[in-house]
């Protein structure tokens, strides 16, 4: 059993911005990075696969720059085999269909039976990545995946709907599936595997075609905050009293 | 500019989405028409017989239900044959499947989780957020004839009235259906009913460890009110989904919702926002749980729940 794992390496912000000059983008001074949420628990799902069944590999493939390698690495701590991360400074910023073509170019060769993406990334919430890759593979795909049941030739993926529902969906395989977290409980990597991760290959790949993008960044700017909270301000004592206050008015 | 809004439906029922991305096709002043993919168009026709709607495309496949394949065959053949200028779908699971897939497949513009958009000399112009909604875009589709756009929920009121829409017949292409629907399992119901509760105490990641999760539903209770969570303490496993509030869980609207270490992600926000008066603590100031708070307190929830305690 091979599966790819598609993760990403998430830029989170503070309570502080600044623009790069052209304002197109976060200035990166700005930003702190960690694995997206999402991508922890499809490594996880692909890891007890690959477990159950006995044989085969996880691979974890991430669009980026040297440092997604540390989000990657984390992966390797949690078990999978071995790396590849994709990078061009065209792909600085790309919208998804663009990270989607660069996955695809490297994922197709590797002939994966399973091809793993989050339902979406936490710092740009496309939800699109997955299924972009899906098609640009010819793969069927099944998005917001709860739980995974395999068969002979086919999967019973259970399909997480607004509100909860769950639409329970009979998937052909090869198959690609966007997973959504609490699907399974991501395992935490010991230091003893860390240590072991830096030795696990990552190679390094320069895609050729990225094609024309699906969008372009024209500005980026802090949202206007409309009417905005009232703050409360004051010590945890004056805070709790006037949220005691408020409860207990609206309350009666 | 044309528009192409493609309906969304469940068991029988057209979703309010559709009639949500009907409003929104009125902010482009090119002519409207709703795609309606089902087994039996027509019986949906009035659903989406909307005001603002200038046509109204039945598309008849053979599911009932929807399967992504399906959707992207009948979607890329519209955009082929009809060459909408925008095509729209909410951010919903469904559109998920399938309209990100149709715009690889066709070299399409695209922009998912779209807060608005106009359009701006020949071209279009979107607007989506980026790092926990702490930083919006604008993003725009240079040398694209036609665009994608996937809408946010509840940004647009529902279009209402009766329209006069004209009906035609769309020839839905050969489909192979890779993934098919089965069947709906309902989500079950609990003991608790977090929809009825005046009062929620609802917590999110911030409170940390499952340890410290019995004093909020302690507080809650001594507070007259019902703990509710964000989807993070539920995929934990730390308290059953009858108590998730937003977009996969619950929708609440009390008459006070506090958050305390919620950050207010927009399918959190999807549950909530309606709420009375909105109560928000978090240590951090940017947190856009406070856009939508009408009040809040950049606090440590553990010193402010402490607190609270005294006074209940
Ligand atoms: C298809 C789909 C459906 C979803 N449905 C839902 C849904 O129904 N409901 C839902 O909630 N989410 C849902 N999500 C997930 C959503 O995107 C967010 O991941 C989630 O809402 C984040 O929960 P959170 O705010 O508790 O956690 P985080 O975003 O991690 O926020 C934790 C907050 O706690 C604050 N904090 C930390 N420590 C403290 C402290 N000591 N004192 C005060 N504040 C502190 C932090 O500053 C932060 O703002 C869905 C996602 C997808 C893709
Ligand atoms: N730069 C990237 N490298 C690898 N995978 C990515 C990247 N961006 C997105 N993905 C995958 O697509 C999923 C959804 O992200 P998005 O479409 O950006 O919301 C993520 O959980 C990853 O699995």
């Amino acid at each position: 059993m091979k599966i790819v794992v598609a993760v990403k390496q998430i830029a989170t912000l503070g309570d502080e911005v600044e623009f790069t000059d052209d304002e197109r983008a976060v200035d990166p001074d700005f930003l702190d990075y960690a694995l997206n949420d999402w991508d922890s628990f499809s490594t996880e799902e692909a890891l007890q696969i690959r477990d159950r069944s006995g044989e085969g590999e996880v691979v974890v493939v991430s669009v980026g720059d040297e440092d997604a390698e540390e989000a990657m690495r984390r992966c390797l701590a949690m078990g999978a085999d071995r790396g590849i991360r994709i990078w061009s400074d065209a792909l600085d910023g790309a919208d998804p269909i663009t990270v989607a073509r660069a996955l695809a170019e490297v994922i197709r060769r590797e002939g994966p039976d399973f091809v793993f993406a989050g339902v979406q990334s936490a710092d740009s919430v496309q939800a699109a990545t997955g299924v972009a890759l899906a098609e640009l593979l010819g793969l069927p795909r099944v998005a917001v995946v709860t739980k995974i049941e395999l068969g002979d030739g086919k999967a019973v993926v259970d399909r997480e709907l607004e509100g909860g529902i769950v639409d329970r969906t009979e998937v052909d395989v090869p198959a690609l599936f966007t997973i959504q977290t609490g699907i399974n409980e991501p395992r935490y990597a010991t230091l003893r595997a860390i240590k072991q991760a830096e030795q696990k290959e990552i190679e390094v790949v320069e895609p050729s075609d990225l094609g024309e993008p699906a969008y372009r960044v024209r500005r980026m700017y802090v949202p206007e905050k409309g009417a905005g909270a009232e703050m409360l301000d004051g010590s945890a004592e004056n805070v709790a009293q006037r949220i005691a206050e408020i409860v207990k008015e609206r309350l009666k | 500019m044309s528009v192409l809004v493609i309906t969304e439906h469940i068991r029988g029922e057209v979703r309010d989405i559709t009639r949500e991305l009907v409003t929104a096709a009125q902010d482009l002043d090119g002519p409207v028409a709703v795609a309606v993919i089902a087994k039996d168009p027509s019986a949906l026709a009035d659903a989406v017989n909307v005001s603002g709607v200038d046509e109204i495309v039945n598309v008849a496949v053979e599911q009932e239900e929807f399967e992504n394949d399906v959707y992207a065959g009948v979607v890329e053949a519209l955009a082929k044959e009809r060459e909408p200028d925008v095509t729209l779908t909410g951010f919903t699971v469904n559109s998920m499947g399938f309209a990100p897939a149709v715009a690889a497949r066709l070299g399409l513009g695209f922009a998912s989780d779209v807060l608005s958009f106009r359009q701006d000399g020949d071209g279009l112009v979107a607007e989506r957020s980026f790092y926990g909604a702490k930083v919006n875009a604008e993003v725009e589709f240079p040398g694209k004839a036609q665009v994608v756009l996937m809408l946010r929920a509840t940004s647009w009121a529902p279009a209402e009235g009766s329209g006069n829409a004209t009906v035609s017949d769309f020839q839905a292409p050969q489909i192979e259906s890779r993934a098919r629907h089965l069947e709906f399992v309902d989500v079950e119901q609990g003991d608790v009913d977090i929809t009825t509760a005046d009062f929620l105490l609802s917590v999110g990641r911030g409170i940390g460890e499952k340890e410290n999760l019995a004093q909020f539903e302690e507080l809650a209770e001594k507070m007259g009110g019902v703990l509710s969570v964000s989807r993070p303490i539920v995929d934990s496993g730390w308290v059953p989904n009858v108590r998730q509030v937003g977009q996969s869980g619950k929708t609440v609207k009390p008459k006070v919702y506090l958050a305390l270490g919620i950050s207010g992600a927009v399918q959190h926000l999807a549950g909530m926002k309606t709420s009375g008066t909105i109560i928000a603590v978090n240590t951090d100031a940017e947190a856009p749980i406070f856009n939508v708070a009408h009040y809040g307190a950049v606090a440590d929830l553990f010193d402010v729940a402490e607190e609270l305690e005294k006074l209940f």
